[in-house]
């Protein structure tokens, strides 16, 4: 068996395929809900009601995911360029410690937000920086060093929440001192508990959207991703576009950070982020490294996380069954995409 | 040399191939005999290689058939061409560097699930094998420690163990020093002495007289000539390889201007196993083109790569019009007014999910009007490109279309179009029609002639020997990165060509 490259596929297969992904996602997880001994269909149902069946469900959904994109948008641009950037669960982190320490610094309104923003932004794209000119100078793999970072960068914040920036008043809790009240981030609507955070997080995948299409940078990200060598030929300075695009990378991710802590917890501790950094991979693939799909692609993770946590309660399912559902619904996109472009030849 | 004549143990019958529009077979017949050493000739891109991957399973071919011991071969199926005897030496080996020879020698050919190794028995049977083939080798040693000799002799070990009676061997010269291919040539002689066979690949002419029994030219994809190599000489061997003189469309001669591009005694540093430039001088003048004949991966590449811009000289003075370069890069050669023409328009040239458009600025998108302070003007670009479309005649797709559904030929003219459009001083043309049909051919040729009649210095780079020598004001041949004097239009044959680039001729040349 060889696989054979289609060169124009048709409609058909181009939506067939990945609606056959979903529906298989949708028959494992019935099979999963029906091992862990509940009714497959009620618990299917319980997942969408507790992910978009109410008000509440449809806001947590929609603060669970704001994270989501921004590290989406991380991974989506950095893979573009062919910069395997495992690292964002870090770059997240380091962009969270920025937020908490300007944010505790005493500067007040309205330069507090956009000096938090900018010090993680900063924070996150120069955790990214040593990976990549580690790789263009001397060849070193940056999946290894950006995933090992991702350790590093936990274990020291284990070490400042348990030391330097430990919350004097926290009861001797790992957290930080929490942000001032002027620090937070406001609600978009008062009254709804949706921060600005998630209205920044759709700025930049329309920023990220208009760098990638409309400017020079762009061009060259995409140039360097498809084909390198080409890229090089021509002219295109593939180092300073790697870099560059590291430090949009870096940055985007350490804003999922910066929201987290800033809209949302108001603290640093080390559950922080129940991995978004990896997640934001699953994000990034689904949505086919396509800046704006990376919203609805967000939404749909995040949907699931939620959901599976409503229904667990009700249904005494695990939660586990989120994460299961995630890697079976990503293993059947990535096959269905693969089978758009290429069909199964015999001999 | 031959054990008399032995029966016929393979046969292929009506082989060929075609890969979009280029026939690389074309009806290809072939038969070997059991202990002889057939060689297949041919230029760069004649076919042979194809045409191994097909008897080895490794291509399915669009018509033909193989036969092996008078059995038909199951086509598009590896497995089963090893079980009827075949062995394959490929040109890049593919062995496990972290493995021992024995090791790799067992490799595959082990059921998956079996505790332990039968080692002892195994080395036994290899030190045989290795002692009657005079393969002299240490089965412990771990292949990432041995010579690229020594390799080679594991991947031969590897089709006899098992049980190869016919191997193929794909340009095992190519890697070899003079001492490793006497003694090759000594385990070939060993080898069909005991009844096997050998098929070898190969464009050099003396390794063919030096081995084979028998040699098969190809070109273009078919079966030229059969000669017994009894009695044939390199020149006649050169002859049939590039093919008679052949009546060609006569080339006004160029009219030389002053010189646009010299090198004096330029050195390179040594990349892969392609040879570096070794003091090469040479002049471009205005109004010329400049043939560059030779085999490939003599140096061409580090030739090309250097007017490219991609890498810069170890030794050698390198002046575009009288001033050294600005600077060693692509970018600096195109503002220098270098047209960069690359040898491999599908991986180098282009990027294959860009569009036409994308593609067309890929050289020029930084300035100004396609990028204005970090902004691209779509619209300028693909007004550029809209252009070049109608101006070079290219067919198949619009500005927006992907680049890679384009054929050969309207991809070059793309290529054409996107360097000739800002009217270059220096033109770089590496095998501008490799793998193009006739009438892209013409086309490219017209204009690169229309080019030099405007005042452009051309370098052609090429293997083909016609397309040299009807085009070309000047010949130049590099062999081993070394790079004869310029022959004047006129002056030289194919066959006195084809034994200066098989390195005689030259100073230091053995």
């Amino acid at each position: 068996m060889r696989l054979e490259p289609i060169a124009n596929p048709p409609l058909a297969r181009r939506l067939g395929l990945p609606a056959l992904a979903i529906a298989a996602t949708t028959a494992f997880g019935s099979g999963l809900a029906a091992v862990a001994g509940a009714d497959p269909f009620a618990t299917l149902g319980l997942i969408l009601t507790g992910a978009a069946g109410s008000r509440f469900a449809l806001l947590e959904t929609l603060n669970r995911a704001t994270p989501l994109i921004f590290t989406g948008l991380a991974i989506a641009v950095a893979f573009r360029a062919r910069l395997w950037n495992i690292g964002a669960e870090a770059q997240l982190y380091a962009g969270a410690i920025l937020t908490v320490l300007v944010g505790t610094s005493g500067l007040g309104l309205p330069f507090v937000h956009p000096a938090m923003a900018l010090a993680a932004i900063g924070a996150g794209a120069v955790l990214l920086l040593g990976p990549v000119l580690l790789k263009t100078r001397l060849g070193v793999d940056e999946v290894v060093t950006t995933l090992l970072l991702n350790f590093v960068v936990l274990l020291l914040v284990s070490y400042l929440l348990e030391g330097p920036m430990k919350d004097p008043g926290g009861m001797g809790w790992p957290k930080s001192e929490p942000l001032p009240r002027e620090a937070r981030l406001p609600r978009i609507v008062e009254g709804l508990r949706l921060h600005w955070g998630f209205a920044l997080a759709l700025i930049a995948a329309v920023a990220v959207w208009v760098i990638q299409t409309r400017t020079t940078l762009g061009y060259e990200i995409r140039a360097v991703g498809l084909n390198p060598r080409a890229a090089r030929f021509a002219g295109i300075p593939v180092g300073a576009v790697m870099v560059k695009t590291a430090l949009l990378s870096g940055g985007l991710a350490a804003m999922a950070g910066f929201s987290e802590v800033a809209g949302l917890k108001g603290h640093l501790s080390l559950d922080l982020s129940p991995g978004f950094g990896y997640t934001g991979i699953i994000v990034a693939m689904l949505a086919l490294l396509h800046p704006l799909a990376v919203v609805p692609s967000a939404l749909f993770v995040a949907g699931i996380f939620v959901g599976a946590d409503s229904m667990s309660r009700a249904a005494e399912v695990p939660t586990y069954i989120a994460d299961m559902l995630l890697a079976a619904a990503l293993l059947f996109m990535v096959l269905a995409l693969g089978l758009t472009r290429y069909r199964v030849v015999r001999g | 040399m031959t054990t008399g004549a032995g029966d016929e143990v393979l046969r292929l019958t009506g082989i060929t191939r075609r890969f979009g529009t280029l026939v690389a077979n074309d009806g290809i017949d072939l038969m070997l005999r059991r202990g002889e050493v057939l060689a297949l000739l041919g230029e760069n891109g004649a076919g042979k290689t194809t045409l191994m991957n097909i008897l080895f399973g490794h291509y399915l071919a669009d018509a033909g058939s193989v036969t092996v011991m008078g059995r038909p071969l199951p086509p598009g199926n590896p497995a089963a061409a090893l079980a009827a005897g075949l062995g394959m030496v490929h040109q890049h080996f593919t062995l496990a560097e972290q493995m021992t020879v024995l090791e790799n020698v067992l490799l595959g050919t082990l059921p998956l699930w079996r505790a332990g190794l039968p080692l002892g028995a195994a080395r036994e049977r290899l030190m045989r094998l290795a002692e009657d083939f005079g393969l002299a080798i240490d089965p412990d040693a771990r292949v990432g420690t041995l010579s690229v000799g020594e390799r080679q002799r594991v991947e031969i070990l590897k089709a006899l163990w098992r049980d190869a009676r016919i191997l193929i061997l794909d340009e095992p010269t190519a890697v070899l020093t003079p001492q490793e291919t006497d003694a090759l040539t000594a385990t070939l002689r060993r080898m069909v002495g005991q009844g096997l066979s050998v098929v070898f690949i190969s464009h050099k002419l003396h390794e063919v007289l030096g081995l084979a029994d028998r040699c098969v030219v190809l070109r273009h994809g078919r079966v030229v000539a059969e000669v017994s190599t009894a009695g044939a000489t390199r020149a006649d061997l050169a002859r049939l390889m590039v093919g008679e003189e052949v009546a060609t469309p006569s080339v006004a001669p160029g009219r030389p201007g002053a010189p646009l591009l010299t090198l004096e005694h330029v050195a390179t540093r040594a990349q892969g196993t392609a040879h570096p430039l070794r003091g090469v001088s040479m002049t471009l003048r205005a109004g010329t083109i400049t043939g560059l004949a030779g085999v490939s991966g003599n140096g061409q590449a580090a030739l090309s790569d250097l007017i490219s811009g991609l890498i810069a000289p170890t030794a050698g003075r390198m002046q575009i019009a009288d001033a050294p370069p600005r600077g060693w890069s692509p970018r600096a050669a195109v503002a220098a007014g270098i047209a960069r023409i690359p040898e491999d328009r599908h991986k180098t040239g282009t990027v294959a999910d860009f569009t036409l458009t994308e593609n067309a600025i890929l050289e020029t998108y930084a300035r100004a009007p396609f990028s204005r302070r970090g902004w691209m003007d779509w619209r300028a670009a693909r007004d550029f490109c809209t252009r070049l479309i109608a101006a070079y005649d290219l067919r198949g797709s619009g500005p927006e279309g992907r680049i890679r559904l384009l054929s050969g030929g309207n991809m070059q003219k793309l290529i054409l179009g996107r360097v000739l459009e800002h009217h270059p001083r220096i033109i770089l043309a590496n095998q501008p029609v490799r793998g193009l049909d006739v009438g892209a051919i013409a086309y490219v040729h017209g204009r690169l002639l229309a080019a030099r009649d405007d005042g452009a210095a051309i370098l052609l780079i090429s293997e083909d020997l016609d397309e040299i020598m009807t085009l070309s004001d000047d010949i130049h041949v590099i062999s081993e990165g070394r790079l004869s004097p310029a022959f004047p239009r006129g002056t030289m044959t194919t066959a006195d060509l084809g034994l200066w680039m098989a390195g005689q001729g030259f100073a230091d040349a053995a």
